[in-house]
C-alpha cells in the first residue's frame, strides 16, 4: 500500500462519528458572514444596510487576484456590515444579516437530480469556479479558481484528490463520500477537464474500507478515475506528503504541487465543485462533524456558513458537558483551539471537536533528553529540538538556515516528544519571527 | 461551565514520557541482574542494591539542598545509572562502600553538574566507573571466580578475566580461555552485571521493541569490534610464540572476533550504555559512526592500550565527539 516515506506518526484515530448520517442544520435566526473566509485578503461587501439578499446572492466581491466571492447563506435584511469576532477572537469584518424565510435564488437548481454532462470548456470552468466562490476545503482555503488556472509553462499531469482524512476524529469527508459518491465522481471528471490531466487519483487511507469500495464501484462509471488506498499514517493527507505517496514526486522547499505537476483537492472540494458548476449552487455550506468522547451523540451536519458554533453546539448536544476542557474547529493534530463560541464558522470549517478536561490538559514539560524521536518523526526531514533552543535563544538567523519555514505545523514532533516539549508551539513562534525578520529586511 | 483551554495543535500526544522510557530501560536491565545474581550470588545484589540506592539518594540530596529545583528522582533515570554503575564492578566485599564514591561521581559529576538529565555530555554511569577504575585500581580489578563463589558467602576467591588472562600474555593463558557457550550464558569472570551476552541480548530486544533504542548503534558497535578484531585474528590469530627479547615463551597476536565480542563490556556497553540518549548522536548517520568509533577504540584499547578492558574509555570518547556528530549528521530533508 502507498505512503509518504519519512517520518510520520499514528494517533489514536478516534472516528466515533463515522456512521452518523449526514443531517441539516436548521438555520438561525441571524447569520454573521466573513468577508475572510479564504486565504488571502478579505472580499469586498457589496451590500449595504437594508438590503434585501436571497440564498446563493453575492454579498462580498473579490476584487483582488488572491481572494473569492462570498455568498449570502440565507435569505434576509441586511442588519449591517460590520466587523465580527472571529472563532480566534480576532475582529474580521462581516456582513450581518436577518433571516427571513429561505428564498434561494432562482438560477441554482435545488433538486435531487444527478445531472453528469457538463459543456464547459476548462476556461468556462474556472471562470465559474470563481464566480460560485469555490475554495479548498482541507483547510487551508485556497481559492479554487486559482489552482486551477495552471500557469504558462507549466503543465499538470496529475489531479490528486484528497480523501485521506489522516485527522483523528474527523468523518466529514468519510461521510461525503458514503452518501455523495457519484456527485464527488462528477466533480472531479469536471475538474480532470479544467486541468486536461489524463487521470484522477482519489486516495483514501485503509481505515475507511467502506469508502474505498464505494468510490471504487463509483468510478467505474467515469473515466479516467483511480482510486487508490493508502497506509494509515499521519499525516498521509499533508499535501507534500500526498503527493510523494501517489507519484513519488517531491515537491521542492518553497515550490508548489504544480511545479511537479500535480494539482491536490479535497474531496469535499470536488462535492462542492459539483454543485457549483452543475446546478448553479454557489459554496455557502459546510459538511461538518459533531464529535467528542465525553459527547452524549456524534453528528455529522450540513451547515450553512455563518451559523455560529454555539448554535451548532445547541442544537447537536444541547449544551457543551461541565467537564469540556476545549473546544477545537478542525482535528486534534492541526485544528484550532476555538477561543470564541459565538463566532460564525466559515468556508472549510470540517468539525467541533469537544474535549473533555483530562484530554486537553498537556502534561508538564521535562527536560530534552536528546532521545531525536521529534526527528525521526519529521515528515519533512527537519530538526524540531534544534529549532526549540534556537527559537528561546533567539538565533533567529540559524533557524532560518536549518530550514524553519519548511516545517508544516503537522505537530508529529510535539506529539511524540517524551518531555512533553510544546515543540509545534516553538517553530510556529519560530516561523513567524523568520517572516518578520525577511520582511524587515525587504 | 467551566472557561476552556486554548493552545496550539497539536492538541493530543502520544503518551510517551520519559519516566516511561528510563524504566522501560531498568526492566530491560533485569535480565542480566537475575543472572549476575545467580552467578556471583548475593553479593552482586548488595552491590545493586547500595548502588541504586546511593544514586537516587545523591540525585535527591543535590536536587534538594544544592540546585533547590523540584526532585526528579521518579523519573527512573537514577535508577538507570546505579543499576548500569553496578553492573560495571566486581561482586566483592570492598565495593560495597567503593560503589557509594561511584555513585558520587556517577550522579554528582557526571549528571547534576552539568544541570541534569539531559545535559550531560558523559554517561553518568560511565563517568562514575572510570573513576573508580583510576582511583581504586586494585579493587577495581579484583574479580571473584565464578566457579567458587557461594551464593551467601560475602569473602571471595578470586579468579581472572578472559581479557585479563590474554593481557597476560602467559604461555598457559590460552588453555585458561573460556567456552563460547560459557561466555554466552556468562559463566565467566568480571565485572558481574556485564558477563552474560544472552541476558544483555534479551533486555536490548525488549527495548528495541519498544523502540526506546534503534539497531544503529549496538550493530555498528559490535559489527565494527567483531569485524575488526576478525581482520586481526585473520593476519595473526592468538599462538604461543617465542618471546625474541628474552627467550621466554609468550601468548602473541589477536584473539579471535566472537571471544572479543563476548568478553568484557562490549555487549553491556553497546546496548545499553553507547545507546543512551543523552549522550549519544540523534541522527540515524550519527548512530552509524557512532557505533563504529566505540568499537574500533575499544578494539584498539584492548589490544594496544595499558588497559584489558576498553569498553568505558570508548564509550567516553565517543561522547565528547556527539556534539561534533550532531553538528554533520544531519537528517535527511524532504525533497533534497
Amino acid at each position: 500500500m502507498k505512503t509518504f516515506k519519512m517520518g510520520g506518526v499514528h494517533p489514536e484515530e478516534n472516528k466515533i462519528s463515522n456512521d452518523a448520517a449526514i443531517e441539516v442544520m436548521p438555520v438561525g435566526k441571524q447569520m454573521v458572514v466573513l468577508m475572510n473566509q479564504h486565504l488571502g485578503a478579505p472580499a469586498t461587501p457589496v451590500v449595504q444596510k437594508g438590503d434585501k439578499v436571497k440564498v446563493g446572492q453575492l454579498i462580498g466581491e473579490a476584487q483582488t487576484f488572491m481572494c473569492a466571492n462570498v455568498h449570502s447563506p440565507v435569505s434576509g435584511t441586511v442588519l449591517k456590515v460590520e466587523p465580527v469576532k472571529d472563532a480566534f477572537g480576532l475582529a474580521k469584518p462581516a456582513v450581518w444579516i436577518s433571516v427571513e424565510g429561505d428564498e434561494w435564488m432562482e438560477t441554482i437548481d435545488r433538486t435531487p437530480d444527478i445531472k453528469r454532462e457538463c459543456p464547459l470548456e476548462p476556461k468556462e470552468i474556472v471562470a465559474k469556479l470563481k464566480e460560485m466562490g469555490i475554495v479548498g476545503l482541507g483547510g487551508a482555503t485556497f481559492p479554487a479558481h486559482i489552482k486551477y488556472s495552471v500557469p504558462d509553462g507549466k503543465k499538470a499531469e496529475y489531479l490528486i484528490v484528497n480523501a485521506a482524512e489522516c485527522e483523528p476524529y474527523l468523518t466529514s469527508d468519510y461521510r461525503v463520500m458514503m452518501e455523495h459518491a457519484e456527485e464527488i465522481c462528477i466533480g472531479v471528471s469536471i475538474l480532470r477537464k479544467a486541468l486536461g490531466v489524463p487521470n484522477a487519483y482519489i486516495c483514501i487511507e485503509s481505515n475507511k474500507p467502506l469508502a474505498i469500495q464505494k468510490m471504487q464501484e463509483t468510478a467505474r462509471g467515469f473515466e479516467g478515475i483511480v482510486v487508490e488506498p493508502l497506509k494509515v499514517k499521519y499525516p498521509q493527507g499533508a499535501e507534500k506528503q500526498l503527493i510523494n505517496a501517489v507519484t513519488g514526486r517531491k515537491v521542492p522547499s518553497g515550490k508548489l504541487p504544480i511545479d511537479v505537476g500535480c494539482v491536490v483537492s479535497n474531496v469535499g472540494t470536488c462535492f462542492s465543485v459539483y454543485e457549483a458548476i452543475q446546478k448553479n449552487k454557489p459554496l455557502i455550506e459546510n459538511i461538518l462533524t459533531v464529535t467528542g468522547k465525553k459527547l452524549p451523540s456524534q453528528h455529522n451536519y450540513i451547515v450553512r456558513i455563518g451559523t455560529t458554533y454555539n448554535e451548532i453546539i445547541k442544537h447537536s448536544i444541547g449544551e457543551l458537558p461541565a467537564t469540556t476542557g476545549k473546544v477545537i474547529s478542525g482535528g486534534t493534530m492541526m485544528g484550532k483551539a476555538v477561543v470564541n463560541l459565538d463566532a460564525p464558522t466559515v468556508k472549510g470549517n470540517a468539525s467541533v471537536l469537544v474535549m473533555d478536561e483530562a484530554e486537553a490538559r498537556r502534561n508538564p514539560e521535562t527536560a530534552c533528553i536528546r532521545c531525536g524521536k521529534c526527528m525521526n518523526a519529521c515528515p519533512m526531514g527537519l530538526e524540531p529540538y534544534l529549532f526549540s533552543s534556537l527559537v528561546k535563544t533567539g538565533r533567529i538567523e540559524e533557524a532560518k538556515e536549518h530550514n524553519i519555514l519548511d516545517c508544516i505545523e503537522c505537530g508529529c514532533c510535539f506529539f511524540s516528544c517524551p518531555a512533553n516539549k510544546p515543540l509545534t508551539d516553538e517553530i510556529r513562534l519560530g516561523k513567524n519571527r523568520v517572516r518578520a525578520m525577511m520582511a524587515a529586511k525587504r | 461551565m467551566n472557561l476552556l483551554n486554548i493552545s496550539g495543535s497539536p492538541h493530543v500526544h502520544s503518551d510517551e514520557s520519559t519516566k516511561k522510557i528510563m524504566w522501560r530501560v531498568n526492566l530491560a536491565l533485569v535480565p542480566a541482574l537475575l543472572v549476575g545474581i545467580a552467578y556471583f550470588g548475593v553479593s552482586a545484589l548488595l552491590v545493586a542494591c547500595i548502588s541504586v540506592a546511593s544514586c537516587i539518594l545523591f540525585q535527591w540530596l543535590i536536587e534538594k539542598f544544592l540546585l533547590k529545583v523540584p526532585s526528579t528522582i521518579g523519573d527512573g533515570s537514577a535508577v538507570v545509572t546505579g543499576l548500569l554503575l553496578a553492573f560495571n564492578v566486581p561482586a566483592t566485599l570492598s565495593m560495597m562502600w567503593i560503589v557509594v564514591i561511584g555513585a558520587l561521581v556517577a550522579i554528582g559529576v557526571g549528571k547534576m553538574a552539568f544541570g541534569g538529565l539531559g545535559k550531560n555530555p558523559f554517561n553518568p554511569a560511565l563517568v562514575g566507573r572510570v573513576f573508580l577504575l583510576i582511583s581504586f585500581p586494585v579493587q577495581m580489578t579484583t574479580w571473584p571466580d565464578v566457579s567458587k563463589v557461594k551464593f551467601f558467602g560475602l569473602d571471595t576467591v578470586t579468579g581472572p578475566t578472559p581479557l585479563g588472562l590474554i593481557k597476560e600474555r602467559g604461555a598457559e593463558s590460552l588453555g585458561k580461555m573460556p567456552q563460547i557457550w560459557d561466555m554466552l550464558t556468562g559463566y565467566i569472570g568480571g565485572s558481574w552485571g556485564e558477563v552474560s551476552a544472552i541476558a544483555i541480548l534479551v533486555g536490548a530486544i525488549y527495548l528495541l521493541c519498544t523502540k526506546v533504542i534503534s539497531w544503529h548503534i549496538p550493530v555498528s558497535f559490535i559489527g565494527t569490534a567483531f569485524v575488526f578484531s576478525a581482520i586481526l585474528w585473520l593476519v595473526n590469530p592468538i599462538h604461543v610464540g617465542v618471546d625474541p627479547a628474552d627467550g621466554a615463551e609468550k601468548l602473541m597476536g589477536f584473539i579471535d572476533p566472537l571471544t572479543t565480542i563476548l568478553t568484557g563490556g562490549i555487549m553491556l556497553g553497546a546496548c545499553f550504555m553507547a545507546t543512551d540518549m543523552v549522550t549519544s548522536p540523534m541522527a540515524r548517520s550519527g548512530q552509524l559512526i557512532f557505533g563504529f568509533g566505540c568499537g574500533l577504540l575499544t578494539v584498539i584499547i584492548r589490544n594496544w592500550g595499558a588497559y584489558p578492558e576498553g569498553v568505558s574509555f570508548a564509550i567516553l570518547l565517543m561522547n565528547s565527539v556527539t556534539p561534533l556528530i550532531n553538528r554533520w549528521c544531519k537528517p535527511k530533508r524532504f525533497a533534497c
